[in-house]
């Protein structure tokens, strides 16, 4: 037993950081600091740097243009991106569908769309939930119904994360409704600009527009694209769903988070000194602190599981999804607390600014609560942590379901 | 980074795992408890037998030369068994305090006792001033005649009334809290001068208090360097804290298979009740605990031996705050998943949260802990 990062896996780190460093803008460098959102053009510019560099694609084995790396530097790869903080590549595209295609698509589908996804030459979305399947999700009930070669589509789906700036949705629809639920369900992929599909915006309690709902109104898609058979798509949404947990507890993304609070302690007075002094504060740092540093080899163990069986999404990695997300929403209170009166300014509020006046140097404050507004949301996607714990309770320790 | 115990380790486990399995059981532990010194002889030899008692000495002395991943897997069998032996007592923080600051000679003498089960040492540390401070030593030891004369009162010396020697922590200089001027002495049990007052713990172990009247010890009885005892009693800390850590472990694996078993046994409401899924939740709670609890005892065998001391007593920190805080989860829950019997004396899962209870304030308890790590600056930089 040995729990360290071999050499070479530290050299890899090493890698990583020093090419994060040397070429990620300095303008999305600064945005990301301060948790700011980030432009389309932002987002596509970066992935293209890190597809140059044969990097956009983490979890994709060589044989479909991936990097083929082992789970350990996947995850060093996501810690760093994460600690600096740079962006992530657009995980829609390389950890849902990418992975989807190389697996189930055909030949055709592979050859044409996988270099396309890692380049994010086309953005895609997910459409899997609607307004009455959530964690139920094979309770869907946008229907597809074939006409000739082309389904017709009709329903609802919600929360397309950055639907608006995609050019592809993927997405499950009902095309047997005499079947019982998870049977008789399609996985599409359906064209944004597609005649009656239409983009609605869902403003998110940090303000921002991330989110989206996409009516389908008799939208028609060839059958080509179809994703592996008919009826069969609830096999692939499985798939897609148990399939990328490498970096599911985003440690990097906590570590971040503590270290701005730090930060900032270090700068706000509080009475006569800073809050950094205040033992508090050091003390509810520390507690997150522990469970991080627990969480750390938690993941490693379940990684070095993974290593073996690769095959098999672990169970165990629900664990990491339930106190990865517990500690990241903790380091983001401990963060709206370090800010204190300073996080009361609502983000993009703030009066331009009169060069008669000093300025107080406060506007950083503002994009602070919305960090932690939008964190609540992370233990309801992804399998609400309610979920979670029946996986545990059912797949590992065997209670009935 | 590699998880898997080497083919010797895991033969390691099986063996200590079957002899807890064997002579462990809940009623064969209340009959050891009820023997006069309050656990097993025959256990115990049975633990020397095995190589058990030799694990982490050097072959040089007499030991098996085993590391602390051989240690965290025996603590963790101990565990689950709940076993009432002095193993950390007399292994672990004595021992520890030995290999730490021993000379050869003395280790030469006293690890082949040890390891054949005829001594047993317990470390006569804290004070009822003292609390979680190591430096706190009011206890005084004279030089006089060539002997030292030691006086003084020590308190919650784990199986300090069966011990046959005791290794007490006394000052030869400096004030009361000086890290410096702590000396360690080796101690006979029945030395005059020397009262013993024994006592059953809240978990069922033993302990006992002692008064020290101008206790003789032999200069030849000093271990390791006259005042630089306080070293020692850390490195006893340090191996305390990996070991409770794997015992806890093995305690709360044992207390969630134990809940999940009588969830799926008990009906109520007509059904299961395995069924219900607040139930459930509470279930997959402790499992996320125990799991962040095993990481934590893992890095503690990783770090103990670790050569950067502020590295390693920080991050034995955190493992000890961890330990405690899935413990007190897990032990609750324990309890509350068995309903009224589990606050019963009767049923073994009350006896495992009593340990668990028990385990946090030892060694420092999490808030000590927490302190310390942030007075450190804790794991995460403020700069990059």
């Amino acid at each position: 037993m040995d729990l360290r990062f071999t050499d070479e896996e530290n050299a890899f780190r090493e890698e990583v950081r020093s090419f994060i460093r040397e070429n990620l803008p300095k303008p999305v460098h600064a945005k990301m600091l301060e948790h700011r959102a980030l432009s389309k053009d932002e987002v596509v510019s970066w992935q293209r740097i890190l597809n140059a560099r044969g990097w956009a694609t983490p979890s994709w084995p060589a044989a479909w243009g991936g990097p083929g790396w082992t789970a350990v530097q996947r995850y060093i790869f996501l810690d760093e991106l994460h600690q600096f903080p740079a962006p992530e590549p657009v995980s829609f595209n390389v950890s849902m569908i990418g992975p989807v295609i190389g697996t189930f698509g055909s030949d055709e589908q592979k050859a044409r769309l996988l270099p396309r996804i890692a380049n994010l030459d086309d953005w895609w979305c997910q459409g899997f939930s609607e307004p009455g399947a959530g964690s139920d999700l094979a309770a869907l009930s946008t229907s597809a119904i074939r006409h000739g070669d082309h389904y017709v589509v009709n329903g609802t789906k919600m929360w397309q994360g950055m639907g608006h700036r995609a050019d592809w949705m993927f997405t499950l629809v009902r095309t047997d409704p005499a079947a019982k639920k998870q049977a008789g369900i399609s996985f599409l992929l359906i064209d944004m600009k597609s005649p009656g599909l239409s983009v609605q915006p869902i403003i998110t309690i940090d303000g921002r527009h991330e989110v989206n709902s996409v009516f389908l109104d008799n939208v028609r898609v060839p059958v080509a694209q179809r994703v592996y058979l008919e009826n069969k798509g609830w096999d692939v949404a499985k798939f897609l769903l148990g399939n990328e947990r490498t970096g599911i507890a985003r440690i990097g993304m906590s570590k971040y988070l503590i270290r701005r609070a730090k930060q900032i302690a270090a700068q706000v007075q509080d009475g006569d000194r800073t809050l950094a002094e205040d033992a508090g504060f050091r003390r509810r740092c520390a507690e997150i602190e522990v469970e991080l540093k627990a969480l750390e080899i938690t993941q490693m163990r379940v990684l070095a599981a993974m290593g073996e069986h690769a095959e098999k999404p672990d169970p165990r990695s629900s664990i990491l999804k339930i106190k990865g997300v517990e500690l990241r929403q903790a380091a983001s209170e401990l963060l709206l607390r370090a800010a204190g009166p300073l996080a009361l300014a609502a983000e993009g509020e703030y009066d331009p600014p009169n060069p008669e006046d000093a300025p107080a140097d406060t506007e950083w404050g503002s994009t602070i609560a919305p960090v932690y507004f939008i964190l609540r949301a992370a233990s309801i996607y992804g399998g609400a942590t309610e979920v979670q714990k029946n996986i545990l309770a059912q797949a590992v320790l065997g209670l009935p379901k | 980074m590699d998880f898997d115990l080497a083919d010797e380790q895991s033969l390691f486990k099986d063996a200590i795992d079957k002899l807890v399995q064997k002579e462990y059981g809940f009623e064969q532990r209340r009959r050891y408890a009820a023997e006069p010194e309050g656990w097993s002889r025959r256990v115990w030899s049975q633990l020397a037998e095995q190589g058990f008692l030799a694990l982490p000495f050097d072959e040089a002395h007499g030991g098996l030369g085993y590391g602390p991943v051989e240690l965290m897997l025996v603590n963790e069998a101990l565990g689950r068994g709940l076993l009432l032996e002095p193993y950390l007592s007399t292994v672990v923080i004595a021992g520890g305090a030995l290999r730490a600051g021993a000379s050869d000679e003395q280790l030469a003498l006293w690890v082949p006792q040890i390891a054949a089960g005829e001594l047993l040492v317990s470390l006569a540390y804290l004070e009822k001033q003292s609390r979680y401070n190591l430096a706190d030593v009011a206890t005084r030891a004279e030089l006089r005649d060539g002997e030292y004369r030691l006086s003084g009162t020590k308190i919650a010396v784990l199986h300090g009334d069966s011990a046959d020697r005791l290794l007490v922590a006394a000052r030869t200089a400096g004030a009361r809290t000086d890290e410096e001027g702590i000396s360690l002495f080796m101690v006979d049990a029945d030395s005059a001068g020397l009262r013993r007052r024994g006592y059953r713990t809240q978990d069922g172990l033993r302990a006992a208090d002692l008064i020290l009247s101008d206790v003789a010890v032999p200069a030849a009885n000093l271990v390791g360097r006259i005042g630089g005892g306080h070293a020692l009693l850390q490195r006893a800390s340090d191996y305390a804290i990996a070991a409770l850590a794997s015992e806890a472990v093995g305690c709360m694996q044992a207390a969630l298979e134990m809940s999940v078993d009588y969830l799926k046994q008990r009906q109520q409401f007509g059904a299961p009740i395995s069924r219900f899924q607040a139930l459930q939740h509470h279930a997959a709670d402790m499992l996320v605990e125990v799991e962040q609890a095993r990481s934590m005892a893992m890095l503690a065998a990783l770090v103990v031996d670790d050569v950067d001391e502020a590295e390693r007593r920080k991050t034995l920190s955190a493992v000890k705050v961890q330990i405690g805080k899935s413990g007190r989860i897990v032990g609750q829950l324990a309890v509350q998943l068995h309903g009224g019997i589990g606050v019963t004396e009767e049923y073994a899962v009350g006896h495992y949260f009593k340990r668990l209870t028990m385990i946090e304030s030892q060694f420092g308890d999490g808030e000590h802990h927490l302190t310390k790590i942030a007075a450190a600056g804790g794991f995460v930089s403020v700069t990059p």
